[in-house]
């Protein structure tokens, strides 16, 4: 399977739809990352990081009681168990490495969910980078926990109340944060979208997740599962399990926030109901009206909650290859208190958007072996759980 | 290359013609389409119009036009809608510029889109998150329309890309007076101009300045360096305040 990542295009998808004013900084960010992920230097750095402060290799761990509820074999890889609680700090801080070789005086992030900002903060406290978080102010409300998180961690979090108030809105704040200074600011994107070189460095970054687990699965099962499964907002989680997935004979599920209905606002399944157009720099699905302009979304997690997903995850949608469907809010939530009373694992509600995923999979291929990607820890979620036991 | 297109070409003598021309943006549909179209006529002595798509992320928008962009688009506008208002208004009398994000045009689709921009009259598009690489199919359509595809430069354009963007670009070459968002802050004196006369030394069509001019001082001063400036946030703030933009964009006037 070969994908195109020269021109940032995967298949029809991708590409750099941004202002002038960027394209000067995203050429030196792409040379710049090109030269490095293929330098040995840097990539001892980035594996000393990942080895002795993000904790990697993260577990591989068998759930065997909920795989017997389930009917089946259930493996999660565990990127809860990764610093600061989800994948997103593999990320954070390969690019952070990234934007301190390229001299940069700040880095700025948006966040959703708060785990990409927390990430963010983390690295960037550790390697002595000023760090500025816009987050929407919704979700400032919702995941509290997290913005206290980033405030001890030393970073700015930057409140925004235009447009819908998320991580849409975040994006565009942060764009508009760098069209002003792009030639000292850093922009730490947290997902796989965005104008290229993103989508490709965010997969690269991510990678490690599949790699590690695929070499886990053989190490301990003995063989690569039937079926892998995890949570697509942006993509980033997803398209680190799939990519080094990709040429094995594996099912490979992604799940979209499905929200409370299939109706246009009340989800963010980007891939199910969306069609093609450009937002934040890349041509891909979007939830959006006939006339071109963005929709609001909703999903219980903030992490998901966004009308775009990255161009290779369009490209995967369309060429079949990997298989996209959508979880409610309660089935999620459903799913979260089934993994905490089976296995005491309290996932993120992103990650139990592919719990539902499993569960489906092993419903229908009763008995056969499936790998989740766990993507985060739920304890940024405990006021949200609070308020809905009520 | 990029000669001899009708509607680029009528926008690109009459830029050249003496003097400063100072060009009004209008965000399409704000804060109605009616007031929207009465504010078109009037400033129909203009040399040339320049009218926004609203659009729901306006990322390349400072916090007026993007206030202006959701009232248009909660009072109803749409691409189709203030083309409808624009046609209403018959011939105008000043050359129009359409200004739209890029998803709205293809939300639209480039061959219906195209032709009924030639129906309108429209002489240029302006697409502010269309860098030249990802121009290609835009461009070819509407160069079949004799429509122009504007190309921007920004200050921190390299000279051999503003190089190549001042021969692409076609009606006009839009010069970004700085690193920032619409309605920011320009900075002064020797950088703007020494940028502006790079600009234009590279650039075939005739040069307008835009983001950030909002007094008569400013267009005194950069002026004798471009063929005219847009004049957007700072008009966008007196028609949200019901003041007269003609007598406004005439106060512009060196
Ligand atoms: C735990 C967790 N999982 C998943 C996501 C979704 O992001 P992505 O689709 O980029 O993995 C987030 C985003 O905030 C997250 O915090």
């Amino acid at each position: 399977m070969t994908i195109t990542t020269e021109t940032g295009r995967y298949g029809r998808f991708g590409g750099r739809y941004v202002p002038e004013v960027l394209v000067p900084a995203l050429t030196r960010l792409e040379e710049t990352a090109r030269l490095l992920l293929g330098d040995p230097g840097f990539l001892t750095d980035y594996e000393a990081e990942l080895a002795t402060w993000v904790g990697r290799p993260t577990a591989l761990t068998r759930a065997a009681r909920l795989g017997e509820a389930w009917g089946g074999d259930l493996w999660l890889k565990r990127e809860d168990l990764a610093h600061t609680g989800a994948h997103k700090i593999n990320n954070a801080i390969g690019q952070a490495l990234l934007a301190r070789e390229m001299g940069a005086q700040r880095v700025i992030a948006e966040t959703g969910a708060g785990q990409h900002g927390v990430a963010t903060a983390a690295a960037c406290a550790r390697l002595g980078l000023d760090c500025t978080v816009y987050m929407g102010s919704v979700d400032i409300e919702r995941q509290a926990p997290n913005v206290e998180r980033m405030h001890i961690l030393g970073a700015k979090v930057e409140p925004v109340t235009s447009g819908d108030a998320t991580l849409r809105a975040a994006i565009n704040e942060a764009l508009r944060d760098w069209v002003t200074r792009p030639e000292t600011t850093y922009y730490l994107l947290g997902s796989a979208v965005g104008p290229h070189p993103y989508p490709w460095l965010v997969r690269e970054l991510q990678s490690v997740i599949g790699r590690e687990a695929r070499q886990q699965m053989l190490d301990r099962s003995g063989r690569l599962p039937d079926a892998a499964v995890a949570c697509v907002g942006g993509g980033s989680n997803a398209i680190g399990l799939f990519h080094p997935l990709l040429d094995d004979p594996i099912e490979l599920i992604g799940v979209e926030a499905g929200g409370t209905s299939p109706e246009l606002g009340r989800n963010a399944a980007t891939i199910g109901r969306g069609s093609p157009g450009v937002l934040h720099g890349s041509f891909s699905f979007l939830l959006q009206d006939e006339h071109g302009q963005i929709q609001e979304t909703h999903s219980v997690s903030a992490g998901l909650d966004y009308p775009g997903v990255g161009p290779e995850h369009a490209w995967l949608a369309e060429t079949g290859r990997v298989s996209y469907e959508s979880a409610t809010d309660d089935e999620a939530l459903t799913a979260l208190y089934e993994l905490g009373r089976h296995e005491g694992i309290l996932p993120a509600l992103e990650s139990s958007h592919a719990l539902v995923g499993a569960r489906r999979w092993l419903a229908e291929h009763p008995g056969s072996s499936v790998l989740v990607g766990l993507s985060g820890r739920g304890d940024k979620d405990i006021d949200i759980l609070r308020g809905l036991a009520r | 290359m990029s000669s001899r297109l009708a509607g680029a070409d009528a926008l690109e003598s009459r830029l050249r013609a003496p003097g400063t021309a100072i060009v009004p943006y209008l965000t399409g549909g704000y804060p109605s389409l009616a007031v929207f179209g009465e504010a078109l006529s009037a400033l129909s002595g203009s040399e040339a119009v320049e009218i926004g798509i609203p659009f729901s992320d306006p990322m390349a928008d400072g916090a007026t036009i993007q206030e202006s962009s959701r009232v248009a688009l909660e009072a109803g506008a749409s691409l189709d809608s203030i083309l409808t208002t624009v046609q209403a208004l018959g011939r105008v009398g000043t050359e129009l510029i359409i200004m739209s994000y890029l998803n709205p045009l293809m939300a639209f689709g480039y061959a219906d889109l195209l032709s009924r921009l030639a129906e309108t009259g429209v002489s240029a598009l302006v697409v502010p998150d269309l860098p030249l690489e990802e121009s290609g199919e835009l461009g070819a359509v509407s160069r079949e329309h004799g429509i122009g595809l504007v190309q921007l430069v920004s200050p921190v354009t390299s000279q051999e890309r503003l190089e190549v963007l001042g021969k692409a670009s076609e009606g006009f070459t839009y010069a970004v007076t700085m690193t920032g968002t619409t309605g920011g802050t320009i900075g002064g004196g020797e950088e703007v101009t020494g940028y502006l006369d790079r600009v234009r030394a590279a650039s075939r069509p005739p040069v307008l300045a835009g983001f950030g001019v909002r007094t008569v001082e400013q267009v005194r001063a950069l002026g004798p360096h471009c063929d005219g400036v847009i004049v957007g946030s700072a008009l966008v703030e007196v028609i949200a305040a019901g003041e007269d933009p003609v007598e406004f964009v005439a106060g512009l006037k060196p």
